[in-house]
């Protein structure tokens, strides 16, 4: 017998029972479609402001850096100044995504900026979120033909641009979002959870930053929301 | 891989008596339970969340089948292949054929315990193909040719300094012949060689915390990012899982995944929480072509139905171990097999035999910490209490120790030869104990009172003292 039937078998008869029967197994379908649910925390039943502020916050306790900038415009100039103020290189990768093309990056013409996949010599990456979630700080990436998932993790320092307007309070939030997006039952072929930059305690339980993912995460929040 | 659980007596003792081994597993002492505490504390849902946990866990494993075939088939919708394997042995060869059909030279792999319990390196390597761990954890100890001293800190038991030897040993060959010492520059340097490796490997190897029913993702959890780099640079992605990890919807996912690192180490999201489906898509800029899903019963199945069952619900979260006085006491390669700590205890006599791993379910004082920090509230010491008893009716359990259970079960079952026994033993040991009240050593209990000293009792049995004390009749 293969093994599939094999352990079907099993399972099967050690639950005491055949295959389901059709009405137990559409019980089974409608929960998965319904998708409702569990106990949501009440930690982010707060206003709209306050979840952004809490995101922020929370982001930041998990070692990420936050700036917030009150248009798409200002987004190059505040990149300029990180990459400055941490003494990095003005080589960026950026996401070939519509969303951050339209940054006006003839303010900056000292940022040296290509589209396109993460490739090991990247140092700098610049990507855009596809949500945020207030309850614990994280932001959810989706890959795709403008948002390659490579640029989340080779380059040692991670810049992201996510909208007040992108970030909800919970993490059924950004299914919602993404059951819209890509329809019931689909994902991209990644989603990226990030809360914070990358660490390991695998060396005597110490705390260092960088293991294999990025060493910094810098997140721009740009208000548009009133 | 190979099973040491048959010695784990003279295990203990040595590792009772190895400075490293005190000093890493003490240090767990204060680590992760105090993070957990605290985080738990700080959600003041987390309690009931533990019971939907459990309540779902038990949902889907009496719907185990249905759920399976529901990932299955949306696993295929989305362009990846399904590999069902009822052992070890099948498991291994789908994923060297897999690895033989990518003309993969080396394969990078993401932290998986189901592939520490099929020795899956081991085979690869066999055959001509390099597996290169990624996780900082199992890097180490693979340089080291060990095995995780725990499950979701693998080299827990390795000193700063046997890392730095370790990586001195190891990477001369890259051009790297200083011995570095600093914490950060170690991990710097395991950074820059795998680096390399990421980019070469034919193949990445990870893990799954979960399996979405809903979506066919496999999902990972990690802190590194190495996972996301193993699964995102090769052109194959091969996930390995057992069969218990799938879940309906990604609703579902959402509740244990508010447990699960906060149960872990505290934290209440992992850095890194990744849901792969399918292969890339025609357009994706990155991304593996190939993704194949590997599905392993190996005992999963069998334990279905038995009293037993609960162990199924294990979200490998570690917060057992973390908690446990013994595992603290004796570290993890002692439980002889994959899993230390309470869940070892506890799974290991099914997944290797109750005779190789009898003594695991006794390495237990049974506190009840495991039981009372697990997210998915898994009774262990009742499953500890099962084989225990399992052991002594299977006579699995040495002579001595059965006819001491045989002939305290004959007394304890007469009541009046009860007490008359032990006034006489209550008698004669504050007799032993002298003026000082202590016995340095105890008849026939050599093992007990060569480490610690016995106190000796009063003299009077407390159904004695408790007869004096209560007026006549109450």
């Amino acid at each position: 017998m293969p093994a599939r039937e094999r352990i079907f078998a099993r399972i099967r008869h050690n639950l005491g029972r055949g295959p389901l029967p059709e009405d137990a197994a559409n019980v089974l379908k409608a929960r998965i479609e319904g998708h409702a649910p569990h106990t949501i925390p009440k930690r982010t039943d707060i206003s709209r402001k306050k979840q952004v502020d809490l995101f922020a916050a929370k982001a930041e306790a998990l070692a990420a850096t936050v700036a917030r900038v009150s248009s798409l415009d200002e987004v190059p100039e505040a990149v300029r100044d990180y990459l400055a103020a941490h003494n990095l290189s003005t080589k960026i990768k950026m996401s070939p995504d519509k969303a951050l093309d339209d940054l006006p990056f003839d303010r900056t013409p000292m940022l040296e900026i290509t589209r396109g996949a993460a490739e090991p010599s990247d140092e700098v990456s610049l990507t855009p979120a596809f949500s945020g979630i207030a309850e614990t700080g994280t932001l959810c990436m989706a890959s795709g033909p403008e948002t390659p998932s490579t640029l989340n993790f080779l380059p040692e320092n991670h810049m992201v641009v996510i909208r007040a307007s992108q970030i909800a309070g919970t993490l059924e939030e950004s299914w919602a979002r993404l059951r819209e997006t890509y329809g019931a039952g689909n994902l991209p072929r990644t989603v990226n959870f990030i809360s914070g930059p990358s660490r390991t305690g695998d060396i005597e339980q110490t705390l260092i930053m960088g293991a294999h993912g990025p060493r910094r995460l810098h997140i721009f929040i740009v208000e548009d929301e009133e | 891989m190979q099973v040491t659980s048959r010695r784990f007596k003279k295990g203990a003792h040595e590792a009772l008596h190895d400075e490293n081994i005190q000093r890493a597993f003490s240090r767990v002492k204060s680590g992760f339970p105090l993070a957990r505490a605290r985080s738990a504390s700080e959600l003041p849902e987390f309690e009931g969340l533990r019971d939907e946990a459990r309540d779902l866990k038990n949902h889907i494993l009496e719907n185990l089948d249905y759920y399976l075939e529901y990932f299955e088939d949306q696993v295929l919708l989305q362009g990846g292949r399904v590999h069902w394997c009822s052992t070890y042995t099948e498991a291994r060869d789908v994923i060297l054929d897999i690895c033989r059909d990518a003309n993969a030279r080396t394969v990078t792999k993401g932290k998986s315990m189901i592939t520490e319990e099929m020795a899956l390196n081991d085979h690869l390597e066999k055959n001509g193909i390099e597996p290169i761990e990624t996780d900082l954890g199992e890097y180490i100890i693979q340089l080291a040719h060990e095995y995780p001293s725990h499950i979701i800190a693998p080299a827990l038991h390795k000193t700063k300094d046997q890392v730095s030897d370790l990586f001195h040993q190891h990477h001369e060959k890259y051009g790297l012949s200083e011995r570095i010492t600093d914490p950060q520059a170690l991990v710097n340097e395991a950074r820059s060689v795998l680096r390399d490796k990421y980019i070469a490997a034919d193949v990445g190897i990870t893990g799954a915390n979960f399996l979405i029913a809903e979506t066919g993702s496999t999902v990972i959890v990690t802190n590194e990012g190495n996972g996301d780099l193993t699964q995102s640079l090769p052109k194959t992605h091969i996930a390995v899982s057992s069969i218990e990890k799938v879940v309906p919807t990604l609703e579902d996912a959402s509740l244990f995944l508010r447990l699960l690192a906060r149960s872990a180490t505290g934290q209440e999201m992992s850095v890194y929480t990744t849901f792969s489906t399918g292969p890339k898509r025609m357009e994706d800029l990155d991304g593996p072509a190939n993704f194949h899903v590997v599905l392993v019963d190996s005992g999963r199945s069998e334990l279905l139905g038995t009293n037993k069952q609960d162990l199924l619900r294990c979200l490998k979260c570690g917060a057992c171990m973390n908690h446990c006085p013994v595992y603290q006491a004796v570290g993890g390669h002692t439980y002889g097999w994959v899993y230390p700590g309470p869940i070892g205890a506890a799974l290991n006599p099914h997944m290797v035999g109750l005779e190789e791993a009898r003594d695991l379910p006794n390495a237990s004082t049974f506190c009840g910490r495991c039981e009372e920090v697990c997210p998915v509230r898994i009774p262990l010491p009742k499953i500890m209490r099962h084989w225990r008893e399992q052991a002594f009716e299977t006579q699995i359990t040495p002579k001595p120790e059965r006819w001491g259970i045989g002939i305290w079960a004959f007394v304890a079952k007469r009541p009046v030869l009860y007490r008359l026994v032990t006034r006489i033993s209550a008698r004669s040991l504050k007799i032993l104990g002298g003026k000082k009240g202590v016995i340095r050593k105890l008849p026939l209990m050599k093992g007990w009172s060569s480490v610690r000293d016995f106190p000796a009792p009063e003299g009077r049995t407390f159904m004695e003292q408790w007869k004096k004390q209560t007026p006549e009749g109450k």
